[in-house]
């Protein structure tokens, strides 16, 4: 069945009717509830900015006037996670931190996503050591890793647009549907 | 009897839209656009229809659309039934104080007397001030329901720094009182009609001190202790997600509009404009017939009476986006140690004033 469905729905910006509008002969237009969910889920992210370390310089700037992330929508910061839909996660994770970030993320109300902004929040990067989180994905799920030491602010609006593609193709059964909480043990 | 009750209707639903249809989404893009503009930013513009963007018109779409769709979260051992009113209870107040801000004169249409009030009462401005304070039931609850330290101590700075600046708006409109000899806010505005007797004039100091104790009862910055991003995490609403914390916000707009009417009303002619009185008005448009005429003299009241307040939202707006915010104790002892002392002295020298005349 799911199979059928995803065969079913393959293009990414129309929200996969095509093939379905191509079966009617074209004597109909159709479009799905979630494309126009999707599309204003992707212009307006509320971000949750978890900044740990340098990279917090970088992501200042593509917020400042140069880069300026709010033209996608995305620049509403939002201190409380319960209103944030996107957590950034900018710099360093440490053992130390883990668990706070954790309970950051557990704290989102859904739909949520995650960005790991910078090559530490990737990988742990060049602290290949006992204290750091070797890439924060070893805790919660990410959406999308922009890499760098720091990232350049082209890079990181390259991610945001590469996460607005991908909620565009977020189809209706992704949507979560009271996922449990990620375990704090790890 | 069918006709007071169409001009009712009519007169309701023209607010409405243009408060929650017009004024409440696009303000959230007037505040981003705004707040680019003092920040030498571009904002928001790239959510598209159909690939037309709109300078960014369709963002607030997009923002509606998606806490319309956001999870609705209740956290652990909150008070559920408070939790979920407590918006109700603070976007109501905003939207209701409307009905008794005259936006236009009064005229004979059709052989029936339209006065573009929703409900002309005789004590509005006390209307006014009544729900302005049953507002802040909304902060109170919505911070003590939430079982947060952050979300309390939110609401606890709320509920002390409306009822401290409503002290000092309630002693300014004294003074406003005090030169029209009237409660009710269509004849303040109609007492306005020749430019030098408006409020402005009469009452600046009352002015000034209206105009900051709004802003610091509305909690926006410079006086968002209650909110506090830097302190409280977001303050009451911290634990609200969704539309229902989207309600406090289009609360916080509609009472931009709010205030800016009443500015309007009270300080600014209301639905005049300079030197041009209703009757003027009437006689400029005699060429459309005494129906035709009065149509168009509502008409030019709506936008001139719309257009002050639009003024006195971009203002708010500049303001917000200008000063830095003030700390805790530096908002308390603005208000009552040096507003409450002018706004007393304003009343005196208005009270020597209007005896010596």
């Amino acid at each position: 069945m799911i199979d059928t469905l995803k065969r079913k729905g393959g293009c990414s910006s129309c929200g996969g009717v095509d093939d379905d509008s191509r079966l009617l002969g074209g004597s109909v237009i159709l479009t799905k509830l979630e494309a126009i969910n999707n599309w204003g889920r992707k212009y307006s992210f509320f971000q949750y900015p978890f900044v740990t370390a340098c990279c917090g310089m970088e992501f200042m700037s593509v917020c400042g006037p140069k880069y300026d992330l709010d033209r996608f929508g995305a620049a509403l910061p939002r201190f409380s996670p319960r209103q944030a839909d996107l957590l950034m996660v900018v710099g360093t994770i440490s053992h130390k931190q883990a668990p706070i970030l954790v309970k950051v993320y557990n704290q989102m109300a859904e739909p949520k996503w995650v960005f790991a902004f910078g090559v530490c929040a990737v990988s742990g990067g060049f602290y290949d050591n006992y204290a750091t989180v070797q890439g924060i994905d070893t805790l919660i799920p990410v959406d999308i890793y922009v890499p760098g030491c720091p990232p350049r602010p082209e890079m990181v609006i390259d991610g945001l647009i590469k996460l607005q593609q991908k909620v565009m193709e977020s189809r209706w059964s992704d949507y979560p549907k009271g996922a449990s909480p990620v375990s704090n043990d790890k | 009897m069918a006709a007071n009750l169409i001009e009712s209707i009519v007169k309701i639903l023209f607010i409405f839209s243009v408060n929650i249809g017009f004024f409440s989404p696009i303000l959230g893009w007037v505040e981003r656009k705004q707040s680019a503009l003092m920040q030498d930013r571009v904002g928001a513009n790239r959510a598209d229809v159909c690939g037309f963007t709109l300078i960014g018109l369709f963002h607030p779409i997009a923002d509606a659309i998606k806490v319309l769709t956001k999870e609705d979260f209740i956290p652990e051992g909150a008070d559920r039934l408070f939790h979920t009113i407590a918006p109700f209870i603070s976007l109501t107040p905003a939207i209701i104080t409307f009905a008794v801000i005259p936006f236009g004169g009064q005229y004979e249409l059709f052989g029936h007397h339209v006065n573009l009030i929703i409900a002309d009462l005789d004590v509005g401005i006390l209307f006014v001030f009544a729900f302005a304070s049953l507002a802040s039931f909304g902060s109170v609850l919505a911070g003590w329901s939430s079982n947060n330290n952050w979300s309390f101590l939110g609401g606890l700075r709320a509920s002390a720094q409306m009822l401290s600046y409503e002290v000092v708006m309630g002693l300014n409109i004294i003074g406003v009182i005090m030169v029209y000899g009237t409660l009710r806010l269509s004849q303040i505005g109609a007492m306005q009609a020749d430019f030098f007797n408006w409020g402005i004039f009469l009452q600046p100091v009352g002015f000034v001190l209206f105009f900051t104790c709004a802003i610091a009862e509305n909690k926006r910055a410079p006086f968002d202790v209650a909110e506090a991003e830097s302190e409280l995490v977001a303050g009451y609403f911290t634990e609200y997600s969704g539309m229902k914390f989207v309600m406090f916000w289009m609360g916080e707009f509609l009472e931009i509009v709010t205030i800016g009417a009443l500015v309007t009303t009270m300080f600014f002619g209301a639905w005049h404009l300079p030197f041009v009185s209703d009757q003027m008005l009437l006689n400029y448009f005699r060429f459309a017939g005494p129906n035709g005429a009065a149509s168009l003299a509502i008409v030019v009241n709506i936008i001139t009476f719309f257009s002050k307040v639009i003024f006195f939202i971009w203002l708010q707006m500049t303001i917000r986006w200008t000063l830095p915010r003030f700390r805790y104790d530096q908002v308390m002892r603005l208000g009552w140690k040096m507003f409450l002392p002018i706004a007393l002295i304003n009343i005196f020298i208005t009270g020597v004033v209007i005896l010596a005349k």
